[in-house]
């Protein structure tokens, strides 16, 4: 992602305990730990479902729309609803201004992003229509593609689209020969590579993997089990989150 | 033999396991089978019935877009007049087709007549589902007791999700709302609701009471809460 001018940081400690050295991260998290993880459900009134999704200073806002009548109408398919996605990241959510135009990266990220869900949501229950999915980072801090896959699933669950399963998402990396899971900006800077995985915990499935450096088979099949392990955490996050909110008005009522 | 993974009535999301076995049926569209197993596709209420040997399983949703159904009553506002047909919001991501046949009684003849003259851009309709295969839109009617123009009253909209609870078990809800408040009502499977009530102080008092049904849906002894709200709001403000 960014550039890895200056100094490369200390991104792993090897700190004794109990005879054992354990690595230590740069931000003080174990190589297994997730950062914190906040989820919102409903929090957009115009939209028909909506979430906010925070991994640790990375903050995602996903809104979905519809389903509703496709325009343009050509575009439309008589058998199933199409699926358009908009993964994009605010001009305040870097360092650095980022353009407002879509760069690229955005556009190819809307793409699997997209496909990712169109496997998981029941397009054939809406012929004709589109759902429409905007993604917006709020906040960069690596991990992006993932905290965005995990909102818009949310925001489609809370705008009562039916789908097979959530979707959930988090990015390995393996930095200073470490694999460390939920990898952030500044280790995937200088990380020897990053893999962001999402899956469907409940339907067992991969929808997205992508690997960015060098991984050797064996470290391959480690990244992804802690991958899934990760996930199995965040789905457990974003069922407890969709639930919340009934949950709420419940006890309010 | 069955298990059954949830309690009734709760709450239930997209990927959840509900139940599994062969004596297990599933009664909504919005569950999935794979294998034995069945899961959920929406976030909702589920409930569990058992019948003779059978469990009989389904989910009432929560959220989502209104679709259409041949028979539902619903309430559209017309958006557009063609030729011969008028083009109908029900709020619906499908809009609805009115003919000329299925409004007038008497033959219409395009060169010598204007539908404007019977439905404008703008009109309130009470209307049938008549037909809706998914492939076209779903056409509608307005010749039946009932159906027409709106001529009088208020539209309340609610989410079409939250219709069921409105009108509650067996017209439940409805019948309370209609005797609490003296007002007439009728409820569009779209989620527009048509109120005429004697004034306004009573009116509003309604709306609110629609309002909390919609937001409160998904919890138990929502009639009887609502009763008392009703009963509580005519108190202070004497009506």
């Amino acid at each position: 992602m960014g550039g890895t001018g200056g100094e490369k940081p200390v991104l792993i400690r090897w700190e004794e305990k109990d005879g054992q050295k354990l690595p230590i991260r740069i931000d003080g998290r174990l190589p297994e730990q997730l950062r914190p993880i906040r989820i919102e459900v409903g929090v957009l009134g115009n939209a028909d479902g909506s979430a906010l999704v925070e991994y640790g200073a990375t903050r995602v806002l996903a809104a979905v729309y519809g389903p509703r009548e496709a325009h343009p109408r050509h575009m439309a398919l008589p058998d199933r609803a199409i699926i358009r996605c908009r993964y994009h990241m605010a001009p305040f959510s870097t360092e650095e201004r980022k353009t407002p135009a879509p760069t690229r990266r955005e556009v190819e990220l809307s793409k699997v992003i997209r496909e990712a869900l169109e496997s998981v949501v029941i397009t054939e229950m809406y012929p004709r229509t589109s759902i429409d999915v905007y993604m917006e980072v709020l906040q960069s801090d690596g991990g992006t593609r993932t905290a965005a896959i995990t909102a818009a699933s949310l925001a489609l669950a809370d705008a009562g689209i039916a789908m097979r399963d959530l979707v959930a998402g988090v990015a390995v990396g393996k930095v200073d020969g470490v694999l460390v899971l939920d990898i952030n900006e500044i280790e995937d800077n200088y990380a020897e590579a990053d893999m962001p995985v999402a899956m469907a915990p409940s339907l067992d499935k991969v929808l997205l993997l992508q690997l960015n450096g060098v991984l050797s088979h064996e470290e391959f099949i480690k990244a992804l089990e802690l991958a899934r392990k990760g996930i199995l955490e965040i789905y457990r996050l974003q069922k407890e989150a969709l639930r919340k909110k009934y949950v709420e008005v419940q006890s309010s009522g | 033999m069955a298990k059954i993974y949830v309690s009734p009535r709760s709450i239930v999301v997209p990927g959840d396991l509900i139940a599994e076995g062969d004596d297990v049926e599933a009664d909504s569209v919005y569950i999935e089978r794979r294998g034995k197993r069945f899961y959920a596709t929406i976030t909702g209420l589920v409930s569990v019935e058992q019948v003779d040997d059978k469990y009989k399983i389904s989910i009432i949703p929560l959220e989502g877009a209104y679709i259409p159904k041949a028979g539902d009553i619903v309430i559209g506002l017309v958006e557009d007049i063609g030729l011969t047909h008028w083009e109908v919001d029900i709020s619906s991501p499908y809009k609805g087709i009115l003919t000329v046949q299925e409004a007038l009684e008497k033959p219409f003849n395009p060169v010598t007549d204007s539908l404007k003259r019977y439905l404008d851009v703008g009109d309130y309709i009470v209307a049938k589902v008549i037909a809706f295969d998914r492939a076209r839109d779903p056409l509608l009617t307005i010749k039946g007791k009932g159906l027409g123009r709106v001529t009088e009253g208020s539209i309340v909209e609610i989410k079409p999700s939250r219709v069921a609870r409105v009108i509650g078990k067996k017209g439940s809800m409805v019948n309370m709302l209609m005797q609490e408040t003296g007002c007439n009502i009728l409820v569009g499977q779209n989620g527009r609701i048509l109120i005429n009530c004697p004034n306004k102080d009573i009116e509003e008092i309604l709306v609110l009471s629609i309002k909390k049904i919609e937001a409160e849906a998904h919890t138990t002894g929502l009639t009887e809460r609502v009763r008392e709200f009703i009963r509580k709001e005519r108190e202070k403000r004497g009506v």
